[in-house]
């Protein structure tokens, strides 16, 4: 019992970073139907401001937090207007391939720069630990998990009670009805990119305190991921990414607990599979019929 | 089958392997050269039996290295054993059926699955296979199979490989061919008219990974060297991107295409840091400005330079 609490602790501390992650997915997913491959390497830029933040300015975690979140918040509005606009008209699969080549141009740009070696994050938030009744929390583990609640909290907030946010569902329902109604389509699209990247900072920044070392190819695997748990939750709504990227969470530190970690990634997909076949539409998507 | 075109395709190739061997034979092609000609024609037998799938069948996968991977893991365990030109045979076809089985096995649960979904669960199958390999105690973990016996040599490459692409090519131009393109086009409206969707979905996986398996074995066979770290997502989707390039439903596009991009990331070997941002870059470019890919669904033929020729000649 005690391990299994141990357990449900480590993996809601990882399943609260896929959920950050997941959320950017999701928000893309429901409103341009792209799966945006690029937005595992936002969260590794986002890792590596934060280093930078905290090595070279030395900011604290707050302030480095913040920093990451507008700075990605720019570069995901960037990515969006540059490789993603002008594609908006043609084939689905042109844009994936795009998506994907601005991923690996994200990783190898970023390798070029700072080098294929692994970085470590200094201490920026206490390492104490806590024993309740053999269960150990960690003071960051508690911080991330508190953060990672707060930051939904607001993109909730954003997106059921104002006016962007409202626009945003509207565009996701139908984007050409939303058009007649006055919204502007491409401004409402390149807000869900800076709210998704902006997530996505936040989430590296996250991941550098917990695990401590970063590297410029860190991006993929918790990105595709993050896209299971988006699915899972039911592609396009914002409470199941969360549900989600906590179960995915919790399911890969089982998996390596109670059984192998070389099977963690490999137990992920088997997951993703089973979802895709049993309830394609996830926990909380919407059901579409098809029309003949 | 002494059709004009067939004659013509058949002296196009002779004149081809002429020219290379003599390249070779003069010594104007050295050993760093065969290895690309050797790359070009697993590159080129990859990107035919993805277009295969992706192209024609028009479903969308992203886990062609992991059927290249049970080929190669299956050939390569056979041929250490029986280190004989019947070994490769047997290597070969061994793995060639083990990976059609598994296309069969991924086609069948997710046939209603497609787009990117498809896309995802083909990915996640890949990093499955990848996983198992890594952990299978016979294919030695991640340290990978190594001094494998080299029985392949650009020769026999080159044969299997425009066999193969022939063969894949007829299964195109044949009444399943078009079966299973007019699923691409419609599957609502193809199966009204009594084509059997399931069906030509699972055998388009099945042949396609049937193929990538002998890709899968030459390359066992060629380099010594495996490793399951090879065929993770990166190859995955170098396969996809010469396919895109060339031009999805077009098998001659598959074929420039895995020339031009083998081609081009041999020369920018040198630049191994600047590598892979010139190819991002380059993904990026084509997609925005030729999407539908170099050959569109085209293919070169000659009946194209025939018909050009009488233009030429009618002025």
């Amino acid at each position: 019992m005690r391990m299994f609490l141990q357990q449900v602790v480590n993996g809601l501390s990882v399943g609260s970073i896929y959920a950050l992650i997941a959320l950017g997915y999701t928000m893309v997913y429901g409103i341009i139907k792209l799966i945006n491959f690029a937005h595992g390497d936002v969260y590794m830029l986002g890792a590596y401001i934060g280093y930078f933040a905290t090595v070279y300015l030395p900011l604290s975690f707050f302030p480095a937090l913040l920093l990451s979140m507008v700075s990605c918040a720019l570069l995901g509005a960037i990515i969006e207007r540059v490789a993603y606009r002008p594609l908006r008209q043609s084939p689905k699969i042109a844009v994936l391939i795009t998506a994907i080549g601005v991923s690996l141009l994200l990783e190898y740009t970023m390798m070029y720069f700072v080098g294929a070696g692994v970085r470590s994050y200094k201490a920026l938030l206490p390492t104490d630990t806590y024993n309740v009744g053999g269960v150990i929390f960690g003071f960051q583990q508690i911080a991330i998990i508190i953060t990672a609640i707060a930051l939904m909290a607001v993109l909730q907030f954003i997106v059921l009670k104002t006016k962007m946010g409202k626009a945003m569902r509207a565009v996701s329902i139908d984007a050409d009805a939303a058009q007649l109604m006055g919204i502007s389509v491409d401004r409402t699209i390149s807000f869900a990119f800076m709210l998704g990247s902006a997530l996505a900072g936040a989430a590296g920044v996250l991941v550098g305190i917990y695990y401590s070392s970063i590297n410029p190819l860190m991006g993929t695997m918790p990105g595709l991921k993050a896209f299971i748990a988006a699915v899972f939750g039911g592609i396009g709504s914002i409470p199941g990414a969360m549900v989600g990227g906590l179960a995915i969470g919790i399911l890969e530190t089982f998996v390596a607990g109670y059984g192998s970690s070389m099977y963690r990634d490999a137990a992920v997909f088997f997951f993703l599979i089973v979802i895709l076949l049993a309830m394609p539409g996830g926990l909380m998507g919407m059901k579409r019929t098809e029309k003949v | 089958m002494f059709k004009a075109k067939n004659i013509a395709a058949v002296a196009l190739l002779a004149a081809v392997y002429t020219a290379i061997k003599i390249l070779r034979l003069t010594g104007i092609f050295g050993s760093y050269h065969e290895i690309t000609i050797a790359q070009i024609c697993i590159n080129m037998l990859l990107a035919c039996s993805l277009n295969l799938i992706t192209g024609f069948a028009g479903q969308f996968s992203l886990g062609h290295a992991g059927f290249m991977s049970i080929g190669a893991y299956a050939c390569a365990l056979i041929i250490i054993r029986f280190p004989s030109v019947y070994g490769f045979m047997l290597g070969l076809i061994a793995g060639s059926l083990a990976s059609a089985v598994v296309g069969l096995a991924i086609g069948i649960p997710t046939l209603r699955l497609s787009g990117d979904y498809l896309a995802i669960a083909t990915l996640g199958m890949a990093e499955i296979i990848k996983v198992v390999f890594f952990n299978l105690k016979i294919t030695n973990g991640a340290a990978g199979l190594m001094n494998i016996p080299r029985l392949m040599n650009w020769e026999w490459m080159f044969c299997l490989t425009a066999g193969s692409v022939a063969l894949i090519n007829n299964f195109i131009n044949s009444r399943h061919g078009r079966a299973c393109m007019s699923i691409r086009e419609d599957e609502i409206a193809s199966q009204s008219v009594g084509i059997d969707i399931a069906l030509y979905k699972i055998a388009a996986f099945a042949i396609g990974a049937f193929f990538a398996g002998i890709s899968g074995g030459m390359y066992a066979a060629y380099f010594y060297v495996l490793k399951p770290g090879i065929f993770g997502l990166l190859k995955s989707i170098d396969i996809l991107v010469i396919v895109v390039l060339g031009g999805l439903g077009s098998i001659s596009g598959s074929i420039i295409g895995a020339a031009l991009l083998t081609l081009i990331s041999a020369l920018l070997q040198d630049f191994a840091s600047l590598r892979m941002i010139i190819y991002a870059l380059m993904l990026i470019a084509i997609m925005m400005f030729r999407p539908q890919g170099l050959l569109g669904t085209n293919e070169i033929s000659f009946a194209l330079f025939t018909r050009a020729l009488k233009r030429e000649s009618a002025k």
